[in-house]
């Protein structure tokens, strides 16, 4: 095992090796929090969507093919 | 192959698959990078500066990857109009633009120290730049449209007609002098490279390839929810427009 500063240092090329990694998990991790955060946002609005579609319907159910949108109250 | 372009039949396969690519993802770039940071050799006339070697390639290989990927979800799009297909095509845009980025920028960090310059324009970089802009441009025409299917069936055509460079980027290595080295992995007669380096190489290989299979469940399923979203709000607006 080397040293860190050998490590740090990586023969003089330090300066190339380390920005191109970081870049490289910053890049990966900015598109997987981007995802993430994408998929959870559109699924909890697509749920609260479909919760009040069904909330609607047990309050009122439409009288032959007509669809409610909210009760009168 | 019309099997796999049900939605439901999508989310059930993808919560399956999604704890694998992960898990595979974060062990193989955990390993990879430990085995190409310290545990693998500097190389004799490179130095450490080969290093970077570990990160750019499999980005450039997935830039193309994604690409192809890309352009066959866009053809059954348009050729079997599979809803799935247009989404599956779409959440994998942002990943290949992602290596493609990286791709050129560890390039420009390794041809600093090595070729003594940033950039050239040269057929290899350029090319990969090209595949830069066709990914923007895709992204960028399939969101420019208010009606969602048009914005697809326009960056579908981009995808087909972008796919002429994937070829070009391949072999521009051989058909004109850059300064690029040609291939020295996907060659005929196996790979002209050291174990120790072929193993770093092909781990990352396959962490990258696992990430973009998470990403596109992700993705997938974000355009599923907001598909099924539109279409509750458009129901909607009729059943209002109706009740007037």
């Amino acid at each position: 095992m080397e040293s860190v500063s050998t490590l740090v240092q990586m023969g003089g090329y330090g300066g190339y090796v380390w920005p191109a990694y970081a870049i490289s998990v910053v890049v990966l991790a900015l598109v997987l929090v981007a995802s993430l955060q994408g998929a959870r946002k559109t699924e909890a609005e697509l749920e609260q969507l479909q919760a009040i579609r069904r909330a609607n319907r047990a309050a009122a159910p439409p009288p032959q093919g007509a669809v409610v949108l909210e009760s009168k109250e | 192959m019309h099997r796999f372009a049900n939605p439901a039949r999508f989310l059930r396969l993808a919560k399956v698959i999604l704890p694998y690519s992960s898990g595979i993802a974060a062990l193989s770039l955990a390993a990879g990078l430990w085995f190409a940071l310290a545990a693998s050799p500097a190389d004799y006339q490179q130095g450490d500066s080969v290093r970077i070697m570990y990160v750019h390639v499999p980005a450039a290989w997935m830039g193309m990857f994604c690409y192809v990927a890309m352009a066959v979800f866009s053809a059954m799009a348009l050729i079997w109009k599979h809803p799935l297909a247009d989404l599956l095509a779409k959440a994998t845009a942002p990943v290949g633009a992602a290596f493609t980025f990286l791709c050129l920028v560890t390039g420009s960090l390794w041809g600093k120290p090595m070729w003594g310059t940033w950039w050239a324009w040269d057929a290899r970089l350029t090319s990969m730049l090209i595949l830069l802009f066709l990914y923007l441009g895709y992204m960028a025409i399939n969101n420019a449209f208010d009606d969602p299917e048009r914005g697809q069936k326009a960056a579908a055509i981009l995808a087909l007609v972008g796919a002429v460079n994937i070829p070009v980027i391949k072999w521009s290595v051989d058909w004109w002098n850059t300064l690029h080295q040609p291939a020295s992995v996907i060659k005929m007669g196996g790979p002209a490279i050291d174990p120790t380096m072929l193993v770093p190489l092909l781990l990352m290989a396959l962490g990258f390839k696992a990430y973009w299979i998470s990403i596109l469940i992700l993705r997938g399923r974000a355009e599923i929810a907001a598909q099924k979203i539109r279409i509750i709000r458009m129901a909607q607006i009729h059943a209002a427009s109706r009740g007037e």
